[in-house]
């Protein structure tokens, strides 16, 4: 091995070092510099110094991770690791990090209890709570974000107007107590707010596609993770119960009035930070999860579709099928979105994305079968606002997943590139918050309240 | 002469399509041809090219083949695509308008204008 062998090796082991750079980067770089290099000499250079030189010329290590880091988000979602790979460096940064996070943790528990000092008790204020779930948490996680991501007043300030305007909004209508127009508001006006939430997330890069693509990962490991300490938050509690219990005490209030709702609320901010934090020690377990369920989903529905046809059967009208099939529809794009979230866009189509694609022409075909079952018997059954809503929603879902069908198709045909599809659900997502935001402004006023 | 950031940034597009659009190429050569156009004005750091490239590869405009031609190591090679060449018309269109405006200033301002011819 000559010198300059010896020392180009040296200079790839920096470079794969660097997460965002792949080693084919690295070849596709080591090319460039050994023509340079080669220049250099040509012109009367020695070695050694031919080799510093394009070197420098190349730009510095960081620069050149960043640049490739910027390009490629995605792959520092694979491998990111919460400890600097350094020593000393940014281990400071690493634990006002988790302080800031623990901060807000406990700032939303607080958030939480602060209106029972007012009198608002969880027993007979459950809508005050219900409408106002979304507002305990979110803007704290989305203050999380404005801190971690240094963003600009500008967008700080539209993030709290945005607040601000959803709390004075379901605070100040007067939703008639138990009505369906406040259930509505209170399970719409999170979707609503989450946005918001990936705004502050993409810390400046919401306009960009990659950034709105990590949004969306962060979701999914932020769910799973929740989930996770939900998990063992019931083993938890059990304990809890059971060794209270054995001194003959009662834990039950103390868990249902601190424990449960403070938990919740403080867990959200938690799960934020670990996935934050250490993005790969579960190593991203949407997509996982993805490949595993797509082609069961897959094969459920075509089954279903052909019983249908064999037995001829109709669907039953229940009052709850419409949103049931909301709810198919929503797995179908949640497998979508995980899908595409983890696909390196330039591998060519496979046999899981034929996968894909059964599962989202089934899933359209079996929500067809349900909308006319539904449009038949709308008139007798009323527009009620449960109605509305879930035939909106379904008409959002309906839309998106057509149109991504389309475009797998084409891909699939190798007349579309996948990020088209990419593209597509990127800049579907405002819609998905702009329908939760009409269900709880406009229903309300519509339906006077009921 | 440095030339502002943003500006290379902004340019680093029509000027990479152009250069594909005379002939596949790779990294080194794209550089060495801006150098050469440019007469030396224009130096972009090495490295910065290729997140470029891998953007515009992202975006539709270029695609890359590694390829062994006689005699060289092998080599990602870079070409235009049909998209790629109706961007860089569209790119060519606006920058000629940014261009044509600013000429026309410089000739109202008179003075240290390339063009040095008052109005």
């Amino acid at each position: 091995m000559s010198d300059l062998d010896r020392q180009i090796e040296q200079w790839r082991n920096f470079l794969r070092r660097r997460r965002a750079i792949h080693p084919v980067d690295v070849d596709e770089l080591e090319d460039h510099l050994r023509e340079q290099v080669a220049a250099l000499v040509d012109g009367g250079l020695d070695e050694d110094e031919a080799f510093l030189v394009s070197v420098k010329r190349m730009g510095s290590l960081d620069a050149l991770s960043r640049e490739f880091a910027r390009e490629h988000s995605d792959r520092l979602w694979k491998q990111l690791v919460v400890m600097p790979v350094e020593p000393g460096g940014d281990r400071a940064s690493t634990r006002s990090d988790a302080i800031v996070a623990l901060g807000l943790a406990v700032a939303a528990a607080i958030l939480v209890k602060l209106p029972a000092l007012f009198g608002w008790s969880f027993d007979e204020d459950a809508a005050y709570y219900a409408r106002n779930a979304g507002l305990f948490v979110l803007p704290l996680l989305a203050g999380y974000f404005v801190w971690k991501r240094s963003l600009n007043p500008a967008t700080t300030q539209r993030l709290a107007v945005g607040f601000i305007t959803a709390a004075v909004v379901v605070n100040i209508y007067p939703f008639a107590p138990e009505g369906s127009t406040l259930a509505l508001a209170a399970l719409h006006l999170p979707i609503a707010l989450w946005l918001l939430v990936g705004v502050a997330y993409a810390g400046g890069r919401w306009s960009e596609a990659q950034g709105r693509m990590d949004f969306i990962r962060f979701s999914g490991e932020l769910f799973i993770y929740y989930v996770l300490i939900a998990l063992g938050g019931g083993v938890f509690t059990a304990f809890m119960m059971m060794l209270f219990e054995a001194v003959g005490l009662n834990a039950e209030p103390f868990l249902e009035s601190w424990l449960l709702p403070c938990g919740a609320a403080g867990a959200v901010l938690v799960a934020a930070w670990l996935v934050e934090a250490k993005q790969s020690v579960v190593e991203n377990m949407a997509p996982v999860l993805t490949r595993l369920f797509t082609p069961m989903f897959a094969l459920l529905l075509v089954a279903f579709l052909a019983t249908l046809v064999a037995t001829g059967r109709g669907l039953s009208i229940e009052r709850e099928l419409l949103i049931a099939f909301d709810l198919l529809l929503v797995v179908v794009l949640g497998l979508l979105l995980y899908a595409i979230s983890a696909r390196d866009p330039h591998q060519p189509p496979g046999p899981f994305d034929l996968a894909q694609i059964v599962l989202l022409t089934s899933a359209l075909m079996v929500d067809a079968v349900a909308l006319s079952a539904i449009a038949a018997r709308i008139g007798d059954m009323g527009l009620t606002p449960n109605r509305v809503a879930a035939l909106g929603l379904n008409l959002v879902l309906l839309i998106n997943l057509a149109v991504s069908a389309v475009l797998y198709v084409r891909f699939w045909r190798g007349t579309a590139r996948f990020a088209v599809l990419e593209a597509w659900q990127t800049r579907f997502l405002p819609v998905f918050a702009i329908w939760a935001a009409i269900v709880v402004v406009i229903f309300p006023v519509v339906f006077d309240f009921t | 002469m440095d030339i502002n950031k943003d500006l290379v940034a902004a340019s680093s597009t029509p000027i990479v399509l152009a250069i594909l659009a005379e002939e596949d190429s790779y990294g080194y050569a794209i550089l060495k041809r801006v150098r050469e156009l440019s007469n030396g004005r224009m130096e972009w750091t090495d490295g910065m090219l290729y997140p470029v490239l891998h953007r515009l590869e992202r975006l539709g405009l270029i695609e890359s083949r590694w390829e062994s031609r006689e005699g060289e190591r092998r080599r990602k090679y870079y070409r235009i695509t049909r998209q790629g060449r109706e961007r860089l018309a569209e790119e060519r269109r606006q920058w000629l308008a940014v261009d044509a405006t600013l000429r026309g200033i410089w000739r109202v301002i008179g003075d240290e204008g390339p063009a040095g011819e008052p109005a």
